[in-house]
């Protein structure tokens, strides 16, 4: 995999580790391994370890360490919320609001706990995939307990109008909680600004080690424990510490707050880049989420006639590697609940592409996508029984 | 990603007889661009043999290098022998296909099938 023709176009999926990320961690694994619940001075190593990372966490989105939980990924962070947020305080109510572009691990969970008495208000978002502040104020009600919208979609891009819908759940009394996954080492994310109560985040999107990730919960916000057993994570989150993942999360999040500025500004560039040489390029092809309120790295976009899985073999076989929302390529054989959503049909759904660019992309990455694509979607479209064109 | 073998990939990535036949004798459609698969198959049909297959689809690369095959495998044989081509024969000289795409490519011979079908009922005597 890693040969120079290699373009990396996966980053909402996962991101390399940066080498600092890597150096943080290796000591964690190679000298400080007691368990940081022991008293002994092998385990105080490693307990600093785990707090010195937990301030840095903390930091990069306003927090206080003490309201840090670390979690094994943003699906544990966003099940704990949800769960642990309705369970504990369903003597005030059971209704819960969230949004129809939610990552999986809200919608499962929340099926569950309907099955379980409680009731969800799903809302619709429009083409661009926001969400309409004012549906989620209609949507309120006496019993209402936890508004979950997520910062931004991690497929689409959409970064949603977070202030006004925590402004709006403040005015009930009703917990915020929102799944920053996709944003939060990405963009600029503090959850005092942005009003949030809960906040799940992961490390692997921002450039650190995978099962490593947290969530955010307010001082004074009631969450029953998710993992039982012992005290770790103050009780709420049993269950001996990750301490290299820990360890590396805390450096990606040093290291995101310094320098998030300046890869912004070129991430953009790149993005726009790819954008225009894809529209300028290719005919029928659809830009999706909003131009005016989207991720740095972002790019999705649906070729019409055409199957995703296919696009992105194809581009597998020039070292290009990208993502799709198309029922083929996912394991549960559906098409992409946000391509549905945002109101494209079955089929353009089904050619959906997700290039996610990340810190250590190029220029010359984005020209060669540029210059292999419209062959390959033309290619497919000739084969294909639905272009007359 | 790594889930296809060489021989599906290779028909993947150059698979034979893709187009479609002007004045085909059969014409065979399944499948729809909900589900993620649409197949049709044509078919040119000469002293009961089929004298030509072409074929065009919409899915995923286990879609196509199955249609791909199916056109291999059928041309030249008499209808009869076509229509004793089975997905699961498909599947077998592909080298395997993944278990969750075994749904989806089980459209090729089915396409084949309805082509020759369609070719049938306009030639009843046959």
């Amino acid at each position: 995999m890693e040969n120079k023709n290699f373009i990396y176009l996966d980053n909402a999926s996962s991101t390399k580790a940066d080498d600092r990320v890597i150096e943080e961690m290796l000591p964690f694994i190679k000298e400080h391994y007691g368990n940081p619940s022991s008293v002994h001075q092998a385990g105080a190593d490693v307990r600093e370890g785990i707090e010195n990372a937990r301030v840095k966490v903390s930091e990069l989105i306003g927090a206080n360490p003490e309201e840090i939980y670390f979690t094994s990924c943003g699906s544990e962070s966003n099940n704990f919320a949800l769960i642990g947020i309705a369970e504990a305080n369903q003597s005030k109510g059971r209704h819960i609001i969230t949004s129809a572009i939610e990552h999986l691990s809200i919608l499962n969970p929340l099926k569950d706990l309907q099955k379980k008495g409680y009731e969800a208000s799903i809302l619709t978002v429009d083409k661009d995939g926001f969400v309409n502040p004012q549906d989620i104020k209609k949507a309120i009600r006496p019993d209402t307990i936890l508004i979950s919208i997520m910062h931004a979609n991690n497929e689409i891009g959409t970064i949603q109008k977070i202030k006004e819908i925590s402004e709006i759940a403040k005015s009930a009394g009703v917990i915020f909680h929102s799944d920053g996954v996709a944003t939060a080492g990405i963009i600029e994310l503090d959850v005092n600004e942005l009003g949030m109560d809960a906040l799940s985040f992961s490390s692997q999107q921002m450039y650190g080690p995978k099962g490593s990730a947290a969530l955010y919960v307010r001082k004074g916000v009631r969450i029953k424990p998710f993992i039982l057993g012992g005290v770790q994570e103050k009780g709420r989150r049993a269950g001996t510490e990750n301490a290299p993942g820990i360890a590396g999360f805390g450096k990606a999040c040093e290291i995101a707050k310094l320098e998030m500025k300046s890869i912004n500004e070129r991430l953009v560039i790149l993005r726009d880049k790819l954008i225009k040489g894809i529209m300028d390029n290719i005919k029928e092809v659809t830009l999706n989420g909003s131009m005016e309120s989207r991720l740095p790295g972002n790019v999705h976009v649906s070729f019409e006639y055409i199957e995703g899985e296919s696009i992105v073999l194809f581009l597998n076989m020039q070292g290009i590697t990208v993502a799709t929302g198309s029922s083929c390529a996912s394991q549960a054989l559906k098409v992409s609940h946000v391509c549905t959503s945002i109101g494209l049909s079955q089929a353009t759904a089904q050619g959906s592409i997700l290039f996610s660019i990340g810190k250590y992309n190029t220029e010359a990455d984005i020209e060669k996508v540029i210059e292999v694509l419209p062959p390959i979607i033309d290619k497919l479209r000739k084969m294909s029984p639905l272009y007359k064109g | 990603m790594f889930q296809y073998n060489e021989k599906v990939m290779d028909h993947f990535a150059n698979p034979r007889n893709v187009g479609e036949i002007v004045n085909a004798d059969g014409v065979g459609e399944v499948g729809n661009p909900v589900c993620g698969d649409m197949m049709t198959f044509y078919i040119k049909v000469k002293d009961g043999k089929l004298d030509d297959v072409k074929f065009k689809t919409f899915g995923c690369g286990a879609a196509i290098a199955v249609s791909s095959m199916v056109s291999e495998m059928a041309k030249g044989k008499t209808l009869e022998q076509a229509m004793q081509i089975s997905n699961k024969d498909v599947a077998k000289q592909l080298g395997g296909l993944p278990e969750n795409k075994l749904h989806c490519s089980n459209l090729g011979a089915d396409a084949l099938h309805k082509a020759i079908e369609n070719y049938r009922q306009q030639h009843k005597e046959i």
